[in-house]
C-alpha cells in the first residue's frame, strides 16, 4: 500500500474553514481517517481519540498564517507550505529495533532513555526498579495514554502555548504517537537526567513527538530531549546492512542535498508546588527541515522551571514558548541558545505570563548568527492585575558574526499590576575588538579567540544549568556543532 | 642579550599623530619608567608594542632581538616574548580565568604536544597564592565584576605565568590601594633578572618606591623630553609636571 501523502496548498489557495473536496488537505483528511481507523484498537482512551479527532477537524480549518498576522512578522511565510511530505506509517509493535542506532549527544549518567524513531519507539531502558516502585512513571506516549489515561486527561492541552502556530499544533495532536511521558510523584527526587532521543529518518517525512512532562509536589527531575535527522531511508529500509545502519545513526553523516522534512513537537511541562524542574531540548534536524515547536509550562506555588533549548539544526525552525506563574513563588528561567548559519531562520516567540503576586520570570534567548542566517525573537511579558511583586526579566541578546546575517528583535511589556519589577531588552552586536585584542594579547592565535569569545557568549547561558556533567556534555556539543560550520 | 629597541616610532591613530619621533632601548635585565602627563602618548606607545590594530604606525619601527615587529601580529608578538600588562584589563565573560591562562600557556608549546595539566595546575595555584589571589578565582570569567586592585593583580598573575621577556607595564599602580601595590611590585620584583626587561609606564613616582627602575625617561607630547636615573623621578615628584611644560619640552624641540 502506497504512503498516504500529506498535502495542504498555499494559504492563499484555501479559504479559511472551507477546504475545497479534491483540496490537498481533503486527500490528507482521507489518508488520516485510514490512519486512524488503525488506531481504534490500540487501546488508547477514548477522550484521547475524541482530541485527536477535533485537533484534526481545526487543523482543517484554521488558515495557514498570513502576512497580516502580527505573530508571524518577519517570518518566512512561503517556507510553511506543507506539499509533499509523507504521513508517517501507523506505528508498527517493532520495539525494540536492535539494528537501529539513535543518533547520540556526548554521553552523561541519565536514569533512562527513550529512542523513538518516525513514528516508533525503537530503543529504551528501563527506568531503575526504585523510581518505579515509587510511581515514576517514563514510558512513550501511547502506552503511557493506554495505561494511564485517566491520569493524563488532567494536564493535555490544559496550558497550550498558542502564540500563532495553533494549526501546527493541532496537526501533532491528530498525529502524535511518539513522545515521552515523565510522571514524578510527589516528594520523588531523580538526581539523574532522563533522555529523550527523536530521530526522523529520510527524504520529505514528517513526524509529531509529543512530551508531557509532570511533577508532583517537591518532585525533582531533568528531562533532555534530543531531536535530530538520520541519513536518507533506502526504500527497502529491511535490505540495509548493518554498516549502512550504523553510518545512518552518525551525527553529520549526511551528505548534501539536506533532508527536507516536516516536523512540529509539543512539550507541556507541570511543576506542582515546590516542584523543581529542569526541561533541555536539543534541536538538530536536518538542515532541510521545517520545523515548529511549541513548548508549555505551568509553574504552581514555590515550583521552579528552567527550561533551555538549543537550536542547531533545520532550516526553518519556529520554537513558541509559554511560561505561566500560577502561584506566589513560582519561578520560571526560560533560556535559548542557537547557532544560526547558511539560511537558516529561527523564530522564537514568546510569553511569560505572571498570574499571581510574588511570581518571578528570567529569560535569556541567545543568538549566535553566520552567514545568511536570519533571527527573530519576539517576546512578551504579561503581568495580571493583581500579580502584584512581579519580578519579570527579557532578554534577547544576538551574536552577529557575519554582515549577511539579520537577526530582528521584538521585545515586550504589558503590566497591569503597579508594583512589579519589570525589564526587557535586546541588543546584537559583532566581537568586541577590544576583548579579541586582550586574548589575542597573551598569545592566543585569532580564531581560537574568537571562538573563546564566542564559547563564553554561550556559557553565559549553559551556566544556568545546576548539573556539572550535563553541563560538559552540552557544551562539548555545542562546540562540536559550531566546528561543523 | 635580549632586547626591545624602539627606533624612532611615529603613531597615529586615524590622521592625528600621538607619538612622534620616540627612541628607547631596553635590554634584558632593565627597567625603565617612562613618566608623563596625560594625554602624552604613554599608553599608546605601549599598545602599539604590543600590536593594537587602532594604530598606524607612520615611521619607525620597533626590533625585538635583533628582528622587526613592526608587521607582527598582536599574538605573533606575545609569543615572540612580549607582555603588555593593561591600564584597563576587558572583561570577558563566559571565558574563565583558567581556561584562558591555559590556553595562553599551550599557544607557547610546540604543536603536537600537549601541556601537563597537573604540573599547570600546580603553578598557577603557587603564583596566585604569592599574589594573594582566592584560587576560586580560576573558574570566574576574565575580569568580571574584578575590583580595580583585582584586575591588576590578575595582570600580574598572567604574566607570571607567561614568563616573558619584556613587559610593558601601562599604569599598573592606577586604582590600587597599598597593599595591593606591594603584592604587584613584589610579584614584579620577582621576575626581575637578566632575562627579564621592563617598561613601566606610571603617571606618580609612587610605584617606583616599590620597583626601583634603572632608567627614568620624561614623556611630553609624543616624544621624550628627558632621560636619566631614577633621580628624575623625584625631581619630577618635587617640581611636578608643569616643570616639564615650562621647561623640559621646550628645551628637547
Amino acid at each position: 500500500m502506497p504512503l498516504p501523502s500529506l498535502e495542504t496548498p498555499h494559504a492563499a489557495a484555501t479559504p479559511a474553514g472551507a477546504p475545497l473536496s479534491d483540496s490537498p488537505e481533503r486527500r490528507l483528511e482521507n489518508s488520516f481517517a485510514a490512519h486512524f481507523a488503525q488506531q481504534q484498537n490500540s487501546g488508547l482512551p477514548d477522550w484521547w481519540l475524541e482530541a485527536r479527532q477535533k485537533a484534526w477537524e481545526r487543523f482543517a480549518a484554521l488558515p495557514l498564517p498570513t502576512r497580516l498576522d502580527e505573530r508571524w512578522r518577519f517570518s518566512k511565510l512561503s517556507g510553511l507550505a506543507l506539499e509533499g511530505y509523507t504521513l508517517p506509517k501507523g506505528a508498527a509493535n517493532t520495539y525494540p529495533h536492535v539494528d537501529y542506532q539513535c543518533p547520540t549527544l556526548p554521553p552523561f549518567e541519565r536514569a533512562a532513555t527513550l529512542c523513538f524513531h518516525g513514528q516508533t519507539m525503537v530503543h529504551g531502558t528501563e527506568l531503575p526498579a526504585e523510581l518505579s516502585a515509587r510511581g515514576v512513571i517514563f514510558a512513550p506516549l501511547p502506552i503511557a495514554l493506554a495505561e494511564h489515561g485517566d491520569l493524563l486527561r488532567n494536564y493535555f492541552h490544559k496550558y497550550p502555548a498558542e502564540l500563532g502556530s495553533e494549526k501546527f499544533t493541532a496537526l501533532n495532536t491528530a498525529l502524535a504517537t511518539t513522545g515521552a511521558v515523565l510522571y514524578v510523584p510527589a516528594g520523588v527526587e531523580i538526581d539523574q537526567p532522563l533522555l529523550v532521543e527523536h530521530s526522523v529518518e529520510g527524504s520529505h517525512s514528517a513526524a509529531f513527538p509529543h512530551t508531557l512532562v509532570i511533577l508532583g509536589e517537591r518532585a525533582k527531575a531533568t528531562l533532555v530531549e534530543h531531536f535530530a535527522s538520520t541519513a536518507t531511508a533506502t526504500p527497502a529500509a529491511g535490505a540495509r546492512t548493518l554498516d549502512e545502519v550504523a553510518r545512518g545513526g552518525t551525527a553529520g553523516s549526511e551528505a548534501a542535498p539536506p533532508l527536507r522534512q516536516f516536523i512540529t513537537a509539543v512539550s507541556e511541562l507541570h511543576a506542582a508546588p515546590s516542584a523543581q524542574l529542569t526541561y533541555i531540548g536539543v534541536q538538530d534536524w536536518s538542515l532541510g527541515a521545517l520545523a515548529l515547536h511549541s513548548s508549555s509550562i505551568a509553574a504552581q506555588r514555590d515550583a521552579r522551571v528552567l527550561s533551555l533549548n538549543l537550536h542547531f539544526g533545520g532550516a526553518q525552525v519556529r520554537h513558541e514558548s509559554h511560561s505561566r506563574l500560577l502561584a506566589p513563588g513560582a519561578h520560571s528561567d526560560i533560556c535559548s541558545l542557537s547557532i544560526a548559519h547558511g539560511t537558516q531562520e529561527y523564530d522564537q516567540r514568546t510569553l511569560q505570563t505572571h498570574a499571581a503576586p510574588n511570581t518571578s520570570s528570567d529569560l535569556l534567548y541567545k543568538n549566535a548568527l553566520l552567514g545568511h542566517a536570519h533571527t527573530i525573537f519576539s517576546g512578551l511579558i504579561v503581568v495580571d492585575p493583581d500579580a502584584q511583586k512581579t519580578d519579570a526579566y527579557q532578554s534577547n541578546r544576538n551574536l552577529i558574526l557575519s554582515p549577511d546575517a539579520t537577526a530582528d528583535s521584538l521585545p515586550g511589556l504589558e503590566i497591569q499590576a503597579n508594583d512589579v519589577r519589570c525589564t526587557h531588552g535586546a541588543t546584537s552586536y559583532r566581537i568586541d575588538p577590544e576583548q579579541l585584542y586582550y586574548l589575542r594579547s597573551r598569545g592566543i592565535p585569532t580564531a581560537q579567540a574568537n571562538e573563546m569569545l564566542i564559547f563564553g557568549f554561550f556559557e553565559e547561558v549553559m551556566s544556568r544549568l545546576s548539573e556539572p556533567a550535563l553541563h560538559d556534555a552540552l557544551a562539548a556539543f555545542i562546540q562540536s556543532k559550531f566546528k561543523e560550520i | 642579550m635580549s632586547s626591545l629597541e624602539i627606533r624612532d616610532l611615529h603613531i597615529a591613530i586615524g590622521d592625528k599623530p600621538i607619538v612622534k619621533g620616540l627612541s628607547l632601548t631596553l635590554r634584558g635585565g632593565e627597567v625603565h619608567a617612562i613618566m608623563g602627563p596625560n594625554g602624552t602618548g604613554k599608553s599608546t606607545l605601549a599598545k602599539v608594542i604590543a600590536g593594537h590594530p587602532d594604530y598606524t604606525v607612520t615611521q619607525g619601527d620597533v626590533i625585538l632581538d635583533g628582528k622587526s615587529i613592526r608587521d607582527m601580529e598582536p599574538d605573533e608578538r606575545a609569543r615572540a616574548g612580549i607582555f603588555l600588562a593593561f591600564q584597563y584589563p576587558s572583561e570577558i565573560p563566559g571565558v574563565s580565568l583558567a581556561n584562558f591562562l591555559r590556553a595562553a600557556v599551550q599557544a607557547r608549546i610546540p604543536e603536537g604536544e600537549e601541556l601537563d595539566a597537573v604540573a599547570y595546575y600546580k603553578r598557577l595555584y603557587a603564583k596566585m597564592d604569592h599574589l594573594k589571589i582566592d584560587r576560586k578565582f580560576t573558574s570566574r570569567a576574565i575580569n568580571e565584576g574584578f575590583s580595580g586592585g583585582e584586575k591588576k593583580r590578575v595582570e600580574i598573575l598572567q604574566m607570571m605565568m607567561l614568563e616573558p621577556d619584556f613587559v610593558l607595564m601601562d599604569e599598573t599602580d592606577s586604582g590600587l590601594d597599598i597593599d595591593a601595590l606591594r603584592i604587584v611590585a613584589d610579584g614584579i620584583n620577582s621576575m626581575r633578572g637578566a632575562s627579564f626587561g621592563a617598561l613601566i609606564i606610571t603617571h606618580y613616582q609612587r610605584l617606583l618606591d616599590y620597583i626601583v627602575p634603572d632608567f627614568v625617561h620624561v614623556m611630553y607630547d609624543g616624544r621624550i623630553v628627558k632621560s636619566g636615573g631614577k633621580e628624575i623621578a623625584l625631581e619630577l615628584e618635587a617640581k611636578g609636571y608643569d616643570w616639564v611644560q615650562n621647561e623640559l619640552a621646550p628645551a628637547a624641540s
